[in-house]
């Protein structure tokens, strides 16, 4: 579209113009006293606008996290409605300091385009769905179907992996935004829809008739989704990296928001409680912070676990269950270095 | 010397060029610089990797995401993009000139209904009425491939896939096509022939029956005494669709139907303001002289109101043709987004991908440019 070229070209623009030695970011964002985060254009449960215009979701609520963690104050956020097209530019041209719009970490994006990946906040895999009346089962009938899919997205690369690999044909119309795709498909235009499939989730609610449709089994990839960062800066890629490490620790030793100052005080707590709420050893200042970096995350956003619940999971619209997604301990792969 | 008015004028403009030599040096050295300095890579080398992405329609290029490159991605999007810019074109200036000379009629009717259209839909922003054919009207409204909507059979099939006719194949095929360019050629010398005759003894043919008949005729003996035979695959039921013949997308079919009544509007304005502008003393002198209204608008209004409407036309399909990137918002796989969207956010190289892109939008638009000023100097006025 010729707004996102604008966009492109006006970032491109930006980037030649820069001066190479810019300050890092963590200075910037101090200086300017909010963080600049990159999420969705509108994607329920990750980054969506709730009824009172505030932008709701798991990756805005790590956008929150880190301003949290670094200027004290979880509301110091404005968030730029990117495109998955957009994204990257914006992210390399300095626009945003923080990419957080459900993007799928791969190596090509990690070590090619001067980016990276600090982590993982969703595990998610590549699925369809489906209109039940078509009575499709499985993927396996879907044989000269039409697919409506989103631009600039791994899901265009991983389907044509998959219709290939399973010697089947296939037509696919791309839209530009995953609104399109979602009109697209309610008004038949192809007979599946393919995404992520915590975003087939969120986008079968927005059908005017859910029931209507169905998702498919299958998962056909892996679909890492994490915050990203340019590359270069390694204060703050460590900054985003142990942001989510500390919300994964804090679930994983039983904080939340609501015991964290009982924890914070308790002079009993153990010594892995104590290093991640900044009692002992000092790792704020190892990442340029304060020492109750990891308190104000907990105590303002909450643990890995309340987020989840509260943007995808159980409390929310979408009730995705935890799975894969799970903390190592309970049958997941959520895995934490620790803060020590 | 410097005092010299020549020297001055020579010593700005060799100043002014220096200044923007060293400008653009300046942006592109940052721009290596910055690109660095973020471990990003620059070059071509990425237009010899395979694409791997689909790509809904092709008309031109046999396309297999496991084995075409983002080269091949390229000419694609290029292709899609001048097939739309071209059918565009023409049905913008058939349907302006249409509504141009009608809000002109004497006929108050079919001139307000003109103005209507006119007012309407130039004021209505392109992308929204883009989206408004498409999403709105073409995929709700049409059929589905079940309750496809069929005429005479599969002779014409139309549903919310596409609009879908029997394609010509066979060995004949090249035939007919060369069949067709002879029949164009003899009829753009029978018109020239018969002009002269009509000059020289005042007789005049039916130019138009007698093209049409050569353009019948030409071709059915072609076909007939060739040894090759013209085959038609029909479009046939699949379990989710249509699938042979010939087919219009509905992407293709909203875009194209929206850039034609957008700039259609523009198209009509011009043509309007461009009889307007030739006085009323000609019309008057062509129908004192005996000519009918049809005659004179086409033989003595028309080709001087030419003159008036050529260069602003020339903008409109320029206007056209940019305006067929706002593809994207229904899924047409134009060049900006299967090329400048798909590609550029595959591979990641933004500054190559845009150039390019930047470059084929210059010299599309300076070719029109070219040609449609190739037209005008032919068209203007000759003083003797």
């Amino acid at each position: 579209m010729l707004k996102n070229t604008f966009k492109l070209v006006i970032g491109l623009f930006a980037l030649s113009s820069m001066v190479v030695a810019s300050a890092g970011t963590l200075e910037d964002v101090k200086r300017k006293g909010y963080v600049q985060c990159g999420v969705s254009t509108g994607l329920p449960g990750f980054s969506a606008p709730d009824d009172k215009g505030l932008m709701q979701g798991l990756d805005a609520d790590l956008c929150r996290a880190v301003a949290a963690a670094v200027l004290g104050d979880a509301s110091k956020v404005r968030f730029s409605k990117l495109t998955a097209k957009e994204r990257f530019a914006a992210l390399a041209s300095g626009e945003v300091d923080l990419l957080n719009r459900n993007t799928t970490w791969t190596m090509h994006r990690d070590t090619g385009l001067g980016l990276n990946f600090a982590g993982v906040n969703y595990y998610d895999g590549q699925g369809f769905l489906v209109k039940k009346s078509l009575g499709v089962k499985s993927a396996k009938d879907l044989d000269g179907a039409s697919v409506c899919i989103q631009a600039g997205t791994t899901t265009e690369l991983n389907l044509s992996d998959y219709f290939r690999a399973n010697g089947m044909k296939f037509k696919a119309i791309t839209y530009d935004t995953s609104d399109q795709t979602r009109s697209g498909f309610e008004a038949g235009r192809c007979d599946i829809l393919t995404s992520d499939r915590s975003q087939l989730a969120a986008l079968r609610l927005g059908l005017k008739n859910p029931s209507s449709a169905v998702v498919l089994p299958e998962i056909i990839s892996k679909e890492p989704l994490g915050p990203v960062v340019r590359q270069g800066d390694d204060q703050w890629f460590n900054i985003v990296k142990w942001t989510l490490n500390a919300q994964i620790n804090a679930e994983e030793m039983g904080i939340t928001s609501a015991n964290v100052d009982k924890h914070a005080n308790d002079a009993n707590a153990t010594p892995g409680v104590k290093r991640l709420l900044g009692k002992e050893g000092g790792f704020g200042a190892k990442i340029g912070l304060s020492d109750s970096w990891a308190y104000k995350i907990i105590k303002q956003v909450g643990n890995y676990g309340e987020v989840f619940k509260r943007t995808v999971g159980a409390d929310s619209p979408l009730k995705l269950a935890r799975g894969t997604n799970e903390l190592w301990s309970r049958g997941g792969i959520l895995y934490a270095p620790p803060v020590r | 010397m410097f005092s010299s008015l020549k020297f001055r004028q020579y010593a700005i403009q060799i100043f002014l060029l220096l200044a923007l030599v060293i400008f653009f040096l300046f942006i592109a050295n940052n721009a290596e610089e910055n690109m660095a300095a973020r471990n990003m890579t620059a070059g071509f080398g990425f237009l010899e990797e395979k694409a791997g992405f689909p790509i809904l329609f092709s008309p031109f290029i046999e396309y297999n995401a496991a084995i075409n490159s983002y080269f091949d991605t390229f000419l694609i999007g290029f292709g899609n993009t001048v097939l739309v810019s071209i059918l565009g074109i023409i049905t913008a200036t058939i349907v302006g000139l249409i509504f141009g000379v009608a809000r002109l009629s004497q006929n108050w009717l079919v001139a307000k209904i003109a103005s209507v259209y006119v007012e309407v839909f130039r004021n209505i922003p392109l992308l929204l009425q883009i989206t408004f054919w498409y999403f709105a009207i073409m995929i709700p409204l049409l059929p589905s491939p079940r309750q496809s909507f069929t005429l005479g059979g599969d002779w014409f099939v139309m549903n919310n896939r596409g609009f879908y006719v029997p394609e010509v194949t066979g060995d004949g095929l090249s035939t007919l096509l060369y069949a067709l360019l002879f029949a164009f050629v003899l009829i753009y010398f029978f018109v020239k022939w018969a002009k002269k005759k009509q000059a020289e003894s005042g007789t005049v043919l039916p130019k138009f029956w007698l093209s049409l008949l050569i353009l019948i005729i030409v071709p059915t003996i072609a076909v007939v005494f060739s040894s090759g035979n013209l085959e038609l695959v029909f479009p046939e039921k699949g379990r989710f669709a249509w699938r042979g013949g010939w087919v219009v997308i509905p992407e293709l079919a909203a875009l194209w139907l929206a850039l034609t009544i957008y700039t259609g509007t523009f198209i009509a304005e011009n043509i309007r303001g461009g009889i307007l502008a030739v006085s009323k003393g000609q019309t008057e002198a062509a129908l004192a002289l005996g000519l009918s209204r049809s005659q004179t608008l086409r033989l003595v209004v028309i080709p001087q109101a030419l003159r008036v409407i050529i260069p602003p036309q020339t903008s409109q399909y320029l206007n056209l043709t940019k305006n067929s990137s706002l593809a994207a918002a229904v899924g047409y796989p134009d060049l900006v987004s299967v090329f400048a969207g798909t590609a550029l956010n595959q591979v990641g190289r933004a500054i190559e991908i845009i150039s390019m892109t930047m470059l084929v939008y210059l010299t599309l638009s300076l070719t029109i440019s070219i040609c449609m000023n190739i037209y005008n100097s032919r068209m203007k006025l000759r003083e003797r």
